[in-house]
């Protein structure tokens, strides 16, 4: 008896032993320091995916383990931290980055080095279409894809006189331009009367309001965030811009650039963002309970973007059978998965995910700002057609 | 633009330019009496917001100004009394560094202490509103600042010119030697002084908060303004800055005023010009006015740290160490491969960008805070040639040519400066070619940058990189150490020790610096070429203010003493970075704290300290001889 015990216990140890043996490892890197509002909330959420995933026994009875890497806000210090990732820590892949600029080096380098790249945050069309690689998936709706969602609503308007206001660099340049070509498409003979192109962070609210004002727009178009919205909003709030004026505005219903405006939040907006009080779909229910319950705060959409992610890495590599870079991407290809915010497909053309996000307008509710009248507008119906991906796609 | 625009943009301009103004006399002040180059004001800046937008809703929004300013004064006299005053008889600039390790602490504990969301301010009770003016709704807020600005001018032209203490101050500000041989208590002043920049810089934080929300990005975003309105204004002048305020704080509101202009058939936006325009007008005014507006020459320090000693040639002994280090270097692929080769080659990299850089620092004496622009010309230079078609080999040799053409031009007009106006010119030049790589699209890619530039397939493994990136950066190296003591580098020193003596013996001073400077242009673009073919890539971030930064902290913290100094400085440096980012969340308050540390025990830097060492048992064993 006393024997079988000590063998037992020997061969449990053992087991644990083998099972860590065979951790699979993933690195992880981003700008936690640099954009700590949203990348806060984006680690919290995966790392609840991750102790999900390894409280359920792991994949195929490996349990995940993450590396995680602050890459310093630039892209010559995030290849840096990759490498390292890759070959002192022997990670199987990478995941994570924030900054379009940041995503495409990280890619490059992971076309180099032959290695899958799950890209979590960078908008950049670039990075799935003229920079894509076999290597590079991504997970968030792109620029163009938000601006394709938000046009509908704009076209309905028949508003003939458009003002763009947009932070001067790739994202805001790149949704621009896609909304020019979306809406003179959608809507022949809008006019577009004044643009402004602030630097990021950089704003000088009260000129660029007044410029606007002069410019006599029917609605605007806006595509700013973070500090840059917050004081558009105020000066314009204060001057009157956005009086008898449709304001369209990317991102702008994001908890992480919404919450902060509180009682100065503009009404009437229409945004993407993420309503995570008001989606009661049973998946998000227990997403939201789960993350409630370990975080004690509510998510951002930066939670459900880093709990996405762990779970499309963990996935891929269930389907693949393990993390051998040929096998994962082609179960990354087509990869078919749940999501709090529904169900999304990784198109095997392009690698960019379906994930949708969703349309509504901004509303005070209690002194703070929240989105009403919203809909779900899925990734898939906003995608370019197939030829015109395979157009710009060069590999 | 009708005429009521006309006028609400000139106020929006004035609004603006007070409250530059406020930020920007702080650093004057503090400037021109303690000679302290000041990085961390525009994190008293932050702080300022923060302590404000966290004390309004339980005192009020106008209680709440005061007293935040007034807690930043108060931290103030605590960095003076209790860092900076160890480190005025340290060599010229260190107080730079303690000051950068400053701005990573703050950082780090107002992400600590406030979270990471964005804090908007309240509106100004009574003030919340706006008013009619030509048919225009603006806001009141604005109205009283367009006051305040001109009122802490007045308040400050007072103290200054009609109290005592005024009068001790200006005093130092001319002569601060002179004033303590005069039985002023240059610490008390200094103290004095330093509080009340950064009551200023508290206060220009905390009166913002109606207009902008508290962020974790502003003390970056702030002192690089500050310094424009500050040089452009002429260092130490009040008055200065108050008009340098002005002018940038107009030409922006009317460049977004004016917008988009069609010119020919080209569609110009002058909107997209703000990136860059108060760093036009910096160039534009120092090359015409090498002081600034109202800025006199400035009066050279007689005694900061002791004068630095002749360069010695290197002792047999430390020739040895260094051709054994070298082989040691080489040797590093036969026990080690994978990402200690990676960490290497970006060390080795940075090496050669800072000994570039105490090139002209150093035996050049010209402090420059835009050097990073030589490393992302070399970048980008080798980037562009390789992805118009041409072999990874030529993008290697033609990306630094190009910095060094950049360096050439940009040197010939900075070498007719000298001191912070210097160090300003090529930051200057440096963010207007930042500009350019930012914005050219087309064909830099813009912020996005270029990628796919690697290696050819002979040097594609780690190993073969290695060893390209050891023979480029230890040419490099050894190449500018051999300069320096050459006929040239002992012309170059002499330069800088008195320009009137060697000009006097018939060196052309300026052509000599002239020279310096495009090649020390030259050797950081070998830096950025190898560094954009290490990675695989290339992005604005190359040549913007925080490599230059970097650069500078290297020089220093090795120290300007010994001639390996920016080695380990960049060696220590880069490690510290790598070990403490990866272990610990809060990794830039520790690297500023280690920065700090470094600086109150070695002033002279680490070499500097090493090398000081060996001299002293030199010296013992050549006492102990007969």
């Amino acid at each position: 008896m006393k024997l079988k015990l000590a063998l037992g216990i020997a061969a449990a140890a053992f087991a644990t032993f083998g099972a860590q043996a065979q951790t699979i490892k993933i690195g992880e890197l981003n700008s936690y320091k640099m954009f700590p509002a949203f990348l806060d909330p984006y680690k919290k959420g995966w790392e609840l995916a991750l102790e999900e995933i390894n409280k359920a026994g792991g994949i195929n009875g490996r349990k995940l383990e993450v590396v995680s890497r602050d890459d310093n806000g630039n892209p010559g210090d995030a290849v840096r931290v990759a490498e390292e990732l890759l070959s002192r820590e022997n990670a199987s892949l990478l995941m994570g980055t924030f900054a379009s600029h940041i995503g495409l080096a990280v890619a490059n380098l992971a076309n180099q080095r032959k290695v899958v790249f799950v890209a979590a945050e960078p908008l950049t069309d670039k990075i799935v279409w003229e920079n894509g690689n076999r290597y590079t998936f991504r997970l968030r709706p792109s620029t163009y894809m938000q601006v394709a969602m938000l046009v509908p609503e704009a076209a309905k308007l028949k508003k003939q006189r458009w003002a763009i206001v947009y932070p001067n660099y790739e994202y805001g340049q790149s949704a621009t331009a896609s909304f020019k070509k979306l809406l003179s498409k959608a809507q022949p003979g809008a006019q577009f009367v004044a643009e402004q192109a602030p630097p990021l962070g950089k704003i000088e609210a009260g000129a660029v309001v007044q410029a606007l004002i002069d410019a006599k727009p029917d609605a605007i178009f806006s595509s700013l965030f973070g500090a840059d919205l917050q004081k558009f909003v105020r000066e314009g709030n204060t001057r009157g811009l956005f009086k008898n004026v449709a304001v369209f505005n990317l991102l702008a219903g994001e908890p992480e650039y919404l919450d902060p405006l509180k009682d100065e939040t503009p009404e009437g907006w229409w945004v993407t963002g993420y309503p995570w009080n008001e989606i009661k779909t049973p998946a998000h229910q227990k997403f939201l309970a789960a993350y409630q319950a370990k975080w004690k705060d509510y998510p951002r959409l930066g939670s459900v973007v880093g709990y996405s992610t762990m779970y499309t890495v963990a996935n891929g590599i269930r389907k693949a059978g393990g993390a051998d870079t040929e096998k994962l991407i082609a179960a990354l290809k087509g990869l078919e998965m749940d999501t709090p915010i529904g169900p999304i497909v990784y198109r095997a053309l392009d690698h960019q995910s379906t994930m949708g996000a969703y349309v509504g307008q901004l509303a005070k509710k209690n002194g703070v700002g929240v989105m009403v009248n919203w809909r779900f507008a899925d990734g898939a119906n906003f995608l370019p057609p197939f030829e015109e991906v395979r157009a710009i796609r060069k590999d | 633009m009708s005429f009521s625009s006309l006028l609400i943009q000139f106020l929006n301009g004035l609004a603006s330019a007070s409250s530059l103004f406020l930020v920007a006399a702080g650093l004057s002040l503090i400037f021109g009496v303690t000679r302290i180059v000041n990085f961390a004001h525009g994190s008293l800046f932050m702080l300022g917001m923060y302590l404000a937008v966290a004390l309004a809703p339980h005192l009020g929004f106008w209680l709440s100004v005061p007293l935040a300013a007034l807690a930043v004064a108060v931290l103030g006299v605590l960095v003076e009394a209790g860092l900076l005053r160890r480190l005025y008889s340290a060599p010229e600039l260190l107080q730079l560094l303690a000051t950068f390790a400053l701005v990573l602490i703050i950082k780090d504990f107002t992400l600590w202490a406030w979270g990471p969301e964005d804090i908007l301010g309240p509106r100004a009770p009574g003030l919340a509103g706006a008013v009619s003016i030509a048919g225009q709704r603006f806001p009141e807020y604005d109205l009283f600042l367009i006051a305040f600005g001109p009122a802490v001018l007045g308040v400050l032209w007072f103290l200054l010119t009609r109290t005592r203490w005024g009068t001790l101050v200006r005093a130092a500000t001319e002569d601060r030697e002179m004033a303590g041989a005069l039985g002023v208590n240059q610490q008390w002043l200094f103290t004095g002084v330093f509080a009340l920049g950064s009551l200023l810089a508290g206060l220009g934080g905390s009166v913002q908060i109606p207009r902008e929300p508290a962020n974790l990005f502003m003390d970056l975003s702030v002192i690089s303004d500050a310094f424009v309105v500050v040089v452009v204004g002429g260092l130490g002048s009040i008055g200065g800055a108050f008009l340098a305020a002005l002018l940038i704080a107009e030409i922006k509101a009317f460049c977004i005023g004016i917008g988009d202009v069609t010119w020919l058939g080209h569609v110009f936006s002058f909107s997209k010009l703000t990136l860059v325009v108060e760093f036009i007008v910096m160039a534009v005014v120092l090359v015409i006015r090498p002081w600034g507006l109202l800025g006199r020459p400035q009066s050279l320090p007689r005694n900061s740290g002791a004068a630095e000693a002749p360069l010695a040639l290197p002792s047999p002994a430390a020739v040895r160490a260094l051709v054994a280090m070298l082989a040691g270097l080489a040797l590093v692929p036969a026990f080690f491969s994978g990402y200690a080769l990676v960490l290497l080659i970006d060390i080795m990299v940075f090496a050669l960008f800072s000994v570039s850089l105490y090139f002209i620092m150093g035996p050049g004496g010209m402090h420059s805070f835009g050097h990073a622009a030589y490393f992302g010309l070399g970048a980008y230079g080798a980037g562009l040639i390789v992805k118009s078609g041409a072999a990874m080999e030529i993008g290697l040799l033609g990306g630094p040519l190009l910095a060094g053409v950049g360096a050439l031009v940009f040197g010939w007009f900075c070498v007719r400066l000298s001191g912070v106006y210097l160090a300003m010119l090529t930051l200057a030049f440096a963010q207007i070619a930042w500009s350019i790589m930012f914005q050219w699209d087309a064909v830099t890619g813009g912020s996005n940058g270029l990628i796919g530039i690697w290696p050819a397939p002979w040097l594609a493994s780690k190993t073969a990189y290695y060893y390209l990136s050891l023979a480029g950066c230890a040419t490099g190296i050894l190449a500018l150490w051999r300069i320096l003591y050459a006929p040239f580098g002992y012309a170059l020193r002499a330069g800088r020790d008195s320009p009137l003596r060697a000009d006097a013996i018939g060196i052309d001073v300026r052509t000599r610096q002239w020279a310096a400077f495009a090649i020390a242009g030259l050797a950081a673009g070998v830096a950025g070429s190898l560094s954009a073919f290490s990675k695989g890539s290339i992005s604005p971030e190359s040549m913007a203010v925080p490599r230059s930064v970097d650069g500078l902290v290297m020089v220093l913290l090795g120290g300007m003493q010994n001639l390996t100094g920016p080695v380990w400085g960049a060696a220590i440096f880069t490690w510290l970075q790598d070990a403490i980012a990866r272990e610990i969340d809060y990794w830039r308050a520790v690297l500023g704290g280690v920065i700090l540390a470094l600086v109150l025990v070695f002033p002279q830097g680490v070499a500097g300290y090493v090398g000081g060492l060996f001299e002293s048992r030199r010296a013992k064993a050549g006492a102990a001889a007969p």
